[in-house]
């Protein structure tokens, strides 16, 4: 390690930029490895480098992406030197974005914008110099920036609540809190990109397909394993350690076949459509959101008007009343697990668009916001895991406004804490007589 | 195929300092969930304590090694105050996912960038270890045999860790055969009829809950006194390998965590060389990378067929199940 | 178990323990728990709305009612498991408002539970252990040497030992407390209670799920208590037993004490009547309970 050298606690400017490089590295969750950061996929076989200067001046810390086809992105950091350089796989043209948030105040990119496009020739490198000068940032104002944090938050929690309702339900009739419900998240995802990319499918029927495989996989979980563990009578807290079992089981699954980086799913670069002032939404979050609210609409249609979704609310209600009143709870609690499972894998396919990127332990990145949704809306209940999604989605986007985005998950989990220290019946559960 | 490397590696991790360090972090936890009851899913917090404890005594204030394990195991107390005293009447699955999300808090603020100076963020912290290997009475040099061969400093965290779980067995062994221990596991049965006889319920998880956090603490100190403290460790699923370990020798023994933390070890260590060997010499037909992957979806079914089919572990008391309802 | 069902000699009832003429409420000669305005609501349900209660001290109390009348939470009220949303109540003239369970059971106020809570995966001897008050190696530093408590222990194991002989539990100590009948556990759970040497016992349905040949054996074993000078508060639904051991019925109907008095008195009240039986007021009580009296038996 670089910092072993340093027995002294003070840093010098090189050990806060690698510092730095390594935490934005990590937080877009698209290296596992920290390590020397202003360069980046060095064994890939071609390069494209480039220079970060301020009149002459080179500028250390400024956060370039790279993006290219295949669903490739990386990003490095300029080093003390204002250098930057990365390997790319293939001959390709490669988009380069200098992130003028990191740049110090009041400069800006003066040549060009501070998007590149660039082609790797037969030389197989390529590099691209961005020239920076006193100049007017395109500052959004807190308002547009909050709107489009809102409408950012809402999608996040439209998808969020496709992955809670279904955890909520299973919840509410069989009493499980399933952790393995992110890897249920996950594989809608991992379906997603494997009939799309593998089989090459069009991606309209590669996401019908990947959810309809998603629900298939929710009653292959039932049957092949939660309905003998009910049968056998195992308590919650068991069933719930089993759950941790079978979700680190299937976490590496995924890893073993996706491996440990990002993947893309077909048009993740979608263009943006400007809605006013600075606010604009990209064409998949428009898409994304009007699914979810179909989805959702469909859902709840299902859960108050049908039979099977009333003998579902019976369950959760009370399960030996509706067992005696002749509902067959086996059958219903199957038929949740489909459900559950098919909006998980749904949520799985929003999500890695609204990332970007599939990655084997995505559903584990959102699995604590799940259950913070779950919780806050009232144990059990479908509407409240609903409104609780809509509420963490919108506060993790929006507290981002005010405390680092590293630290955005962070409002959340608080609010989960002390959500079940004082309201444990959630915002809209009953409070339950005791004894 | 290099059996002999292999196998020195897997006999090496017997004594190997994640050992030490999982073996006191299940000690903790079989304070907490097999003796108390406490469904304590943030053991991972708690070693991050330690660790972060220890080292940012030394990196920041310059305190000596002793004084940083004192950090470390003054800083998991009152985290345990902390989360304890509002969350210890909660309900087992809540007290879960309470604890689940502190521990991640806890991290994700190590982990954030708001404070590098302390915490060296991504990096974590490294280049604690003078104040340590300046106490080390062993000479210089190299000790051992066969695969236990380390140098001075090797057995110095090895020593001092071993000793540090004997204590912390002991301790453990003196609490259960006591009154303490008995009123601790009749709140695991049934924390009203304990109550109902005029115990201070309360009282009794919030010490159960501090004595186990100390131990993942010093876990969490052992893990980092030999190299450096990195946030990548402190995830979730160190919780759950924790857990998978304590299950796997008995949540409700002295010895189960010991024994369940070395089996996990010496398995990691032995797949983790021998899968990719096998995959490289062809006779798996996958990638190294792909071949180290399979130890992992092993630790998860493993933890799923304890559950299952042998909750109390290969310690445990057949008759003495020793889940929460 | 035959023995357990061979009739005793019924024992006296105490007698004149209230004063004033018998209502609701009425004031006891010597009252060992008096209750003042107690309410609790579970959202906009009232369960338990008591103006006045006093409970007589060395007697066996009764407090019956229909199912929901509010009997198990007027208990956890009155022994800190649960919060009223209003009211005063003091047991020995100490005020026990607002005090957590754990200490009221300390002050001598022991109860057991309608579901029995035998602390399964513990063995018989280690549940009697456990109730002892005051052990000095229950505290965290001096529970890590065995000298400080040894003798204690001891002296306690003794103890615990003389009340399994009693409850015919004697040949079980080294089971666990999972592996006893329902009726078992009700015993252990009751023999428990009084390693913890109260003045005032509560019973949760103390007859609930056991089998009728330990019936007798647990009237017996309440009956004992009175005659040891323990005072004993229990909720029941039988009527014949409670006709049988009880000085003082206590009646709850909807949250409210609608009738008290002795037990035969009480029987006669149309209020009480009313309440428990409804639509079925032709009924003997002891006949409605699907159980013998006693008194047939005998």
């Amino acid at each position: 390690m670089a910092l072993a050298k340093h027995s002294t606690f003070r840093r010098s400017a090189g050990l806060v930029s690698l510092l730095l490089t390594a935490l934005v590295a990590l937080l877009t969750f698209l290296s596992a490895s920290p390590a020397s950061a202003d360069e980046a996929n060095m064994d890939e076989p071609f390069r494209v480098s480039g220079n970060v200067q301020n009149k002459g001046e080179p500028l250390e810390d400024v956060l370039i992406t790279v993006t290219g086809p295949g669903g490739y992105e990386v990003e490095v950091e300029t080093d003390a030197e204002g250098k930057w350089r990365v390997g790319v796989p293939e001959e390709e043209e490669y988009e380069v974005t200098l992130d003028e948030s990191t740049l110090p105040d009041g400069v800006a990119v003066v040549e060009g914008s501070n998007v590149r496009t660039v082609e790797v020739g037969p030389a197989g490198r390529v590099s691209t110099n961005f020239f920076i000068g006193v100049g007017e940032r395109n500052v959004t104002s807190f308002f547009d920036q909050f709107v489009e944090r809102l409408a950012t938050g809402l999608n996040f929690g439209l998808m969020l609540a496709l992955a809670s309702i279904g955890a909520s339900l299973v919840f509410g009739t069989t009493r499980l809190s399933n952790f393995a419900h992110a890897e249920m998240v996950t594989f809608g995802a991992v379906m997603a990109y494997f009939l799309s990319v593998a089989i090459a499918l069009p991606i309209y029927l590669a996401i019908p397909l990947a959810v309809l495989l998603s629900g298939v996989f929710g009653l292959a979980m039932d049957a092949g394993l939660w309905r003998p563990l009910r049968r056998k009578g195992l308590g919650t807290v068991q069933l719930m350690i089993v759950s941790i079992g079978l979700s680190l089981a299937l976490r590496y699954i995924f890893q073993f076949f996706i491996g440990g980086g990002t993947v893309q799913l077909p048009g993740s670069n979608s263009p943006q459509i400007p809605l006013f002032g600075a606010v604009s939404l990209s064409v998949i979050d428009i898409v994304s959101m009007a699914i979810s609210i179909v989805v959702i609409a469909a859902f709840a249609f299902w859960l108050l008007r049908t039979r099977i979704g009333k003998a579902t609310r019976a369950i959760s209600d009370n399960p030996s009343l509706a067992a005696a009143s002749g509902i067959d709870v086996d059958r219903v609690v199957r038929i949740v697990w489909i459900i559950a499972a098919g909006l998980a894998g749904l949520a799985g396919v929003l999500y890695a668009y609204y990332r970007p990127g599939i990655k084997w332990d995505m559903g584990a990145q959102i699995l604590l916001l799940v259950f913070a949704a779950i919780t806050l809306g009232g144990l059990g209940t479908a509407f409240g895991a609903l409104v609780g999604s809509l509420i963490v989605g919108t506060l993790v986007e929006i507290s981002s406004l005010w405390i680092p985005a590293d630290l955005k998950y962070v409002g959340a989990l608080v609010l989960l804490i002390l959500i079940l220290l004082f309201r444990p019946q959630g915002i809209l559960g009953r409070r339950e007589r005791i004894g | 195929m290099d059996w002999g490397q292999i196998l020195s590696n897997t006999a090496s991790s017997l004594i190997g300092p994640a050992t030490i360090a999982y073996a006191l972090a299940a000690i903790g936890l079989s304070v907490h969930f097999g003796y108390a009851g406490l469904i304590n899913m943030g053991i991972a917090g708690f070693m991050a304590i330690g660790a972060y404890g220890y080292a940012i005594s030394a990196l920041t204030f310059g305190l000596p090694w002793w004084a940083g394990f004192l950090v470390g195991i003054g800083a998991s107390i009152v985290f345990a105050l902390i989360l304890g005293i509002p969350t210890l009447r909660l309900r087992g699955d809540y007290l879960a996912i309470v604890t689940i999300a502190a521990a991640e808090v806890l991290r994700l603020l190590f982990l954030t960038g708001e404070f590098d100076d302390v915490t060296g963020s991504a990096d974590g912290l490294s280049g604690y270890h003078a104040s340590f290997r300046a106490a080390n009475p062993i000479p210089d040099g190299t000790y051992g045999f066969g695969p236990w061969t380390y140098n001075a400093n090797g057995w110095w965290v090895r020593i001092l860790g071993i000793a540090i779980v004997a204590i912390v067995a002991l301790i453990v062994w003196s609490l259960m055969r006591s009154p303490w221990g008995r009123v601790l596991k009749g709140i695991r049965e049934d924390e009203d009829a304990v109550r109902a006889l005029g115990k201070n319920v309360f009282a009794y998880k919030l010490q159960a809950l501090m004595l186990g956090g100390v131990f993942g603490a010093l876990g969490g100190i052992v893990y980092a006194l030999p190299s450096a403290v990195n946030p990548g460790v402190y995830v979730t699923s160190l919780t759950f390998f924790v857990y998978t370990a304590l299950l796997l020798g008995g949540a409700a023994t002295i010895f189960g965590p010991i024994l369940g933390s070395v089996i996990f070890w010496v398995l990691q260590t032995f797949l983790s060389n021998v899968l990719p060997a096998l995959a490289t010499s062809g006779i798996l037909p996958v990638t190294s990378t792909q071949a180290s992957t399979l130890r992992f979806v092993l630790v998860g079914v493993i933890l799923m067929l304890i559950v299952i089919f042998s909750p109390q572990g290969i310690l445990g008391n057949k008759k003495e199940l020793t889940f929460v309802k | 178990m035959s023995s357990d069902v061979t009739p005793n000699a019924p024992r006296p009832k105490s007698t004149g323990l209230h004063s004033g003429p018998i209502q609701p409420g009425v004031a006891k000669v010597d009252p060992i728990i008096v209750a003042d305005g107690i309410k609790r609501t579970f959202g906009g349900l009232t369960a338990v709305d008591v103006d006045h209660l006093e409970v007589p001290r060395h007697a066996i109390t009764a407090l019956i009612g229909p199912n929901g009348a509010g009997k198990t939470t007027l208990f956890n009220l009155l022994t800190g498991f649960d919060k009223p949303d209003a009211g005063t109540w003091s047991f020995d003239g100490q005020s026990l408002s607002g005090k957590p369970a754990y200490r009221v059971a300390r002050m001598g106020q022991v109860r057991t539970f309608q579901l029995t809570k035998a602390l399964g995966l513990l063995t018989v001897l280690e549940n009697m252990k456990l109730g002892a008050k005051e052990q000095t190696g229950e505290k965290f530093w001096l529970s890590l040497f065995p000298g400080f408590w040894r003798r204690q222990e001891a002296a306690i194991e003794e103890k615990a030992r003389e009340l399994l002989v009693k409850f015919k539990l004697d040949a079980k100590e080294a089971d666990f407390a999972a592996s006893l009948s329902g009726g078992q556990r009700k015993l252990l759970e009751m023999a428990r209670a009084l390693m913890t040497d109260p003045t005032l016992v509560m019973l949760d349905e103390p007859m609930a799920g056991v089998n009728p040949a330990l019936t007798q054996s647990l009237l017996d074993k309440i009956l004992d208590l009175k005659d040891e000078g323990m005072t004993v508060l229990f909720v029941e639904h039988d009527m014949a037993m409670v006709r049988h051991i009880a000085d003082w019925v206590v009646v709850m109907a909807e949250g409210r004490i609608v009738a008290e008095g002795p037990p035969a008195d009480v029987m006669q009240n149309p209020a009480v009547i009313d309440a428990y039986l409804g639509a079925h007021q032709e009924l003997d009580l002891g006949v409605v309970t699907g159980r013998h009296t006693a008194d047939e038996v005998e």
